[in-house]
């Protein structure tokens, strides 16, 4: 039982560790280079878009739809590990 | 075949579509009908979430927005994206592993309070409502403008339908219509984007299109800013308004969009936790395709349009525009007599009105596309009011006929009355909301912006402290909730409605603007909880254990059938 409580507790730690890479991950994508940094990533060219505008209106979708399946995936890994998964 | 003959049975053909699924997908329980007997598997619940939340603004506005905002309409392409983001990783497995039927449920069970549970139901009701009335009248323009009947009788023909399937088949009628409408709404979308983007880019892919080059060899968003400087509009990939009102509304849009009740509850469909995340991500997929396409759309309509209208003779003008200058979409005034259509900024010289619903709405016309095109727009932009004014209408009815009959007032009420009680109230609100479809509140706009800031001030941060902080308490919930909530609400009812005038940056609080202080609404709404659960009593311990359950995805399955 105790033991349980232990290996629950990491397996918390780590779920909330993925977590917080993952939502950095996010707010850098679109806060930071579609938002704050915008200016300066406009100096470059990805193609016809300037830099920060192509992560403003296309590029951050793209992160977020990856962000997700990337969770998805390290989840059910990290669910397996500590034999809390479903199946 | 003219364009009202196809309009008619591609619509028609869609809706016999939709009540056939009906039909074949009644409700026989309240568990089906509040969650659809919690057995979608994730790609349908990804296809009916991307239905549900792309709504008749999604469908008709959101490009044209873009295309008149350039840089600045990123808000809503980041902002109603990214929430998927937070859902997935947030909110959705755990909401899914607790296993109720609502998000008042939640906020009821997992801070032990009545209290909280109604504030929770006025959110969702309230919420709901706001969004609803915009859809129905959506429903009436498209009628209106493609099917030639009068709006009030286009509202009455959405309702029946909606009624329909809605009342019949609650969220089991709900979730296979709007898997039928994601895929009628987003083969409508694509075909004239992908139409234009070849005629204008010579690139298939709208989204690569809108980097792609012209006939010239320039690049189109090259272009498109030359054109614009050049009338005196800021160039169309720069933005005009502050980096910190663009941050805020952003964070608003996304955090609003994880704490829709409409959203939320899609997620209670399917039967284990680790599909509910995989069931975010498929959402997001589906939306993305037709968020990546907007913004493309967008710029090819502004781009199509300047080339046509602008310093152009009046005499000249393609057969579009005199169409659409019939229903007042474009207004052009020859106010210097010259012949010749200006565009400009200064309203004293600019010529050319024009609604930013004619991006999408005349796109196929302007493109010479085949009418059987013409009428798919029509279909879908109809299905997409009319799923996700469905999904509204079901959080409705539960909150009403289960968060408030069931769960507060008549607590002793059966299965079978919960069932009747829950038709009745969403023919109550279809009704209610058709009432407003057919005499819309003159600021439908305005209270958009108010769901959202609601939803972010409210149900995100006491659902991520209800599971992330087993210390949160009641007390530091509905305090943390009303705060976030009043603050939220006095801001954007000054400035929208008291005293619309003084709505301008220099009023506004750090240059933040109504749209976007939801956000601030939310950190007064942690700030606050915080602060009060730390000088109040430790939930009691049955709850601690209950946070400790829905932190691990083992025995999902176990909770939904104690129902």
């Amino acid at each position: 039982m105790e033991n349980d409580k232990k290996s629950m507790r990491e397996y918390w730690r780590r779920n909330i560790r993925l977590l917080l890479i993952l939502l950095g991950l996010w707010f850098a994508v679109s806060y930071v280079f579609g938002i704050l940094l915008v200016d300066e990533m406009n100096a470059f060219r990805l193609g016809g878009f300037k830099l920060g505008f192509w992560f403003a209106q296309q590029g951050a979708i793209y992160a977020f739809v990856l962000i997700i399946f990337i969770y998805v995936w390290l989840m059910n890994r990290l669910d397996r590990e500590f034999d809390v998964n479903e199946d | 075949m003219d364009i009202l003959t196809w309009t008619y049975l591609i619509v028609g053909l869609t809706f016999a579509l939709y009540i056939g699924i009906a039909i074949w997908s009644r409700a026989g329980s309240t568990k089906e009908f509040y969650v659809a007997g919690g057995g979608v598997s994730p790609l349908a619940n990804g296809m009916a979430t991307a239905a549900d939340w792309m709504s008749a603004a999604s469908f008709i506005s959101m490009a044209g927005l873009i295309s008149f905002m350039g840089y600045d309409g990123s808000v809503y392409l980041m902002g109603w994206t990214g929430g998927y983001v937070l859902l997935a990783l947030l909110l959705a497995p755990y909401l899914r592993k607790f296993g109720k039927f609502t998000v008042p449920d939640f906020v009821g069970d997992r801070y032990y309070s009545k209290t909280a549970r109604l504030v929770a139901v006025v959110c969702a009701i309230f919420i709901s409502f706001t969004y609803v009335a915009g859809q129905m009248r959506g429903v009436g323009i498209v009628f209106s403008r493609f099917l030639e009947v009068q709006i009030e009788t286009g509202v009455i023909i959405g309702m029946v339908i909606v009624l329909f399937y809605a009342v019949l088949g609650g969220m089991k009628g709900i979730t296979y219509t709007q898997v039928a409408q994601y895929c009628v709404l987003i083969f409508a979308y694509m075909v004239p984007a992908i139409f234009i983007s070849m005629m204008l880019t010579g690139n298939p892919v709208p989204q690569l299109g809108l980097g792609g080059t012209l006939a010239d060899g320039t690049y189109l968003l090259d272009r498109l800013d030359g054109m614009l400087t050049e009338l005196g509009f800021v160039a169309y990939t720069d933005g005009s308004k502050a980096t910190i009102d663009v941050f805020f509304i952003t964070a608003a849009l996304m955090v609003g969009t994880a704490g829709l009740p409409h959203v939320i509850v899609r997620f209670f469909t399917v039967p284990r936790v680790k599909d509910a995340r995989k069931s975010a991500g498929y959402a997001l997929v589906f939306i993305a395709i037709l968020y990546t396409a907007a913004p493309a759309v967008g710029a090819f309509g502004m781009y199509n349009m300047l080339q046509t209208t602008s310093n152009q003779p009046m005499a000249s003008m393609p057969q579009w525009v005199n169409n659409w200058e019939k229903t007042g979409l474009i207004g052009v005034d020859d106010k210097n007599g010259d012949g010749r259509i200006q565009y400009a900024k200064d309203p004293a010289v600019n010529e050319l009105k024009i609604d930013k619903d004619i991006m999408v709405l005349a796109n196929p016309e302007i493109a010479r596309l085949p009418n059987w095109v013409i009428a798919l727009v029509a279909a879908g932009g109809l299905a997409a009011a009319l799923s996700t004014a469905a999904g509204l209408l079901l959080v409705i009815s539960t909150s009403i006929a289960h968060d408030l009959l069931k769960k507060s007032v008549m607590t002793g009420i059966s299965e079978r009355q919960e069932l009747i009680a829950a038709r009745l109230a969403a023919t109550f609100a279809v009704v209610v909301a058709g009432y407003f479809g057919i005499n819309p509140l003159g600021f439908v706009a305005e209270v958009v912006a108010f769901a959202f800031g609601l939803a972010a001030a409210s149900f995100f941060p006491v659902i991520i402290m209800g599971i992330f902080s087993k210390r949160m308490n009641k007390q530091g919930a509905i305090g943390g909730m009303i705060s976030g909530l009043l603050f939220t609400i006095s801001y954007i009812y000054y400035f929208k409605f008291m005293n619309p005038a003084a709505n301008i940056p220099e009023n506004w609080f750090m240059e933040i603007s109504p749209e976007g202080i939801g956000t601030v609404g939310m950190i007064i709404n942690f700030g606050v909880s915080f602060i009060i659960s730390r000088f109040t009593p430790a939930p009691p311990a049955h709850i601690q254990d209950l946070v400790e359950d829905i932190r691990i995805p083992r025995g999902a399955g176990a909770v939904v059938a104690k129902h």
